[in-house]
């Protein structure tokens, strides 16, 4: 049976007939793996290198050197903590040791209901106005308190509030 | 003098993030312009005379970057650089999200000066939600005739591709871009031959950043000497300017060239916060050297702040208040460069690891005296010695800091804990 969904596949081709080269495909391809099954699997890089005419070495290849593709499969939610210099001036250490205590796992972890795989990262997000901040599936959330954290968290969590960031 | 607002002015305005809100405000009046009355080298004439340089970082005068390219190959891309990873920097995402059409039209008149039938621009990984953005605005602007064939009846024809990045600094730097943008691992490429020769898919290149190409609808319509009447000597314009770290209000700010820091400090950002002083600040991102508060009435100027021994950069003001560890905030900015050196030459590979290793036990206060100087050593051999800038800048921080700071480092060595940081916020990094 194929990793790939219908949709996911024809995304890859839709990718793959827009460049010049299909090989520039390989990043938005990965994406769209990633964004139907949640990581990027042996099994769909095999699939996605079968489309664009690459041999799968050559996909896994870029796959393990960008940070953002996951290799395992994580919880639910992703969460993205920066403790880059602006954020550590405004208390992203509080902000990495409260998510700590609340999720019940080190960074790299997912917490135990499976809701939430959360990471600190070094690599400053872009929300340094902002700071701390993280990224919660890929949206932002900024000035955090630890307050904040908990309220963010719960809305992810329940499922009528799933979609949108917020940055006040 | 408060800020000046040009690429910033319609910022908060209502329905800025679509086509007829953009149109509304004036929009595309400049490619529409520029398409009617300028041929290409015209247009190359008026961003030379302009005196327009590159907002990504080495500030490169943009329309002799232009005139690079050879004359008779064909086709030639657009890269529109908006990798924005710099520590510190977030002008370019406020730019996306505060008038993504803008920068359409600036890319499209780009675009134009260098007929280059595709523009793309690589967007980091991170700006999720901003890549949305400014692909629903590619669609509006095809729907209405911005791009695609034959724009607004004229020959020129050009498609528009946002590309999402994944997580790779490194892919700010421009040939790094060109990999990750032809699919593959994003590494630098050596140089020459430059992209403006050999760059996507081998064929001539410009690698501009999002500022840049935001400055472009503005010097079009009201031409390339008006905008050299702003600013200074060879800093012309305006600037997004990051601020943050501890002050009362971070945030961009974008400000006529020349400006005293400063004015920018205390008029915009209201200066440093809970009314304590100012200890540093990094006036161009976290790949800058540090400067101390006698540096503070230097004009916003590349020249001047170079003299001074650090760069604009990326215009990226980090501030640090009195309380601030400065071998702390080393620590996390060559954590950084060691977590984001791509790998491919071993000076910069090996060596942010091990400047990481010894900057994480100095934090801790357990680094010998002695190996201070092997980190200055291990900086030594990367300065100038790396195959791309990321790891000759993984060294400027430190070492600037370790020169203006030198006690506090050595305050550190075998202190058992951090001497500077107050005890309560010590704890919560340990
Ligand atoms: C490690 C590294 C990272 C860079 N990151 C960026 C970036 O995120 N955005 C950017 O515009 N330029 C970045 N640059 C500079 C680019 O290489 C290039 O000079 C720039 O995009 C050219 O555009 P400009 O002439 O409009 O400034 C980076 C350079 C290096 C060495």
């Amino acid at each position: 049976m194929s990793v790939l969904s219908a949709a996911t596949r024809a995304e890859v081709e839709r990718h793959r007939d827009r460049y010049p080269q299909a090989r520039s495909a390989v990043l938005p391809s990965l994406w769209a793996l990633q964004n139907q099954i949640g990581h990027v699997s042996p099994e769909g890089m095999r699939e996605v290198s079968e489309i664009l005419g690459l041999a799968p070495s050559e996909v896994e290849a870029v796959a393990s050197f960008y940070a953002m593709y996951l290799d395992r499969p994580g919880g639910r939610h992703h969460v993205l903590v920066c403790v880059n210099v602006s954020c550590g001036l405004r208390g992203a250490d509080d902000i990495v040791a409260h998510l700590e205590r609340r999720l019940g796992c080190p960074s790299g972890g997912t917490s135990a209901d499976g809701e939430f795989t959360w990471e600190h990262t070094v690599e400053c997000l872009g929300a340094c106005g902002g700071a701390p901040a993280m990224q919660v599936d890929h949206h932002f959330h900024e000035n955090l308190t630890p307050e904040r954290v908990d309220a963010v968290l719960e809305a992810v969590r329940a499922p009528s509030a799933r979609a949108g960031g917020d940055r006040s | 003098m408060a800020e000046h607002r040009l690429l910033t002015e319609h910022f908060g305005m209502e329905g800025i993030q679509t086509l007829a809100g953009y149109e509304r405000a004036g929009g595309y009046q400049g490619l529409r312009r520029a398409l009617r009355e300028l041929t290409p080298d015209d247009l190359v004439a008026q961003v030379k005379a302009s005196g327009l340089r590159g907002r990504g970082g080495a500030g490169f005068p943009t329309g002799t970057k232009w005139s690079f390219l050879p004359g008779d190959v064909h086709p030639r891309y657009l890269c529109v650089n908006a990798d924005e990873s710099e520590p510190g920097c977030f002008k370019d995402r406020a730019l996306i999200e505060g008038d993504p059409h803008q920068l359409i039209e600036g890319t499209l008149i780009a675009a134009y000066a260098i007929q280059a039938p595709i523009a793309f621009i690589y967007i980091r990984g991170e700006y999720f939600d901003q890549r949305l953005l400014l692909e629903r605005c590619v669609e509006e602007a095809r729907a209405a005739g911005y791009i695609g064939r034959g724009i607004l009846g004229s020959d020129f024809s050009c498609d528009v591709i946002v590309h999402g990045g994944a997580g790779a600094y490194i892919c700010g730097e421009e040939t790094a871009l060109l990999d990750s943008l032809e699919g593959r691992r994003g590494q630098p490429r050596l140089k020459p031959p430059f992209p403006a020769v050999k760059g996507l898919y081998g064929q001539p290149t410009v690698v501009n950043n999002v500022e840049t190409l935001s400055n472009l609808p503005h010097i079009v319509l009201r031409g390339g000497s008006w905008y050299a009447s702003l600013g200074t000597e060879k800093s012309k314009g305006t600037r997004l300017f990051c601020c943050s770290g501890h002050i009362e209000r971070p945030g961009t700010y974008e400000m006529l060239l020349g400006t005293p820091i400063r004015e920018l400090l205390e008029e915009e950002c209201g200066g440093v916060w809970k009314g304590r002083r100012l200890k540093a600040f990094q006036p161009g991102g976290g790949s800058m050297q540090v400067l101390l508060p006698e540096h503070l009435d230097l004009p916003l100027d590349m020249e001047a702040v170079a003299q001074a021994g650090s760069a604009l950069g990326a215009g990226a003001m980090v501030f640090m208040d009195e309380t601030t560890c400065m071998v702390n905030v080393s620590m996390r900015l060559v954590d950084f460069y060691h977590h984001e050196s791509c790998g491919k030459c071993s000076p910069c590979r090996e060596g942010t690891y091990f400047e990481s290793d010894l900057m994480h036990r100095l934090e801790r206060g357990v680094l010998a005296p002695e190996e201070l100087t092997t980190l200055s050593d291990i900086c030594d051999n990367m300065n100038g010695k790396c195959f791309c800038p990321l790891g000759d800048t993984a060294t400027w921080f430190v070492m600037s800091a370790y020169a203006a700071f030198r006690d506090e480092f050595e305050a550190h060595c075998g202190a058992g804990r951090c001497p500077v940081r107050e005890p309560r916020a010590a704890e919560a990094v340990a």
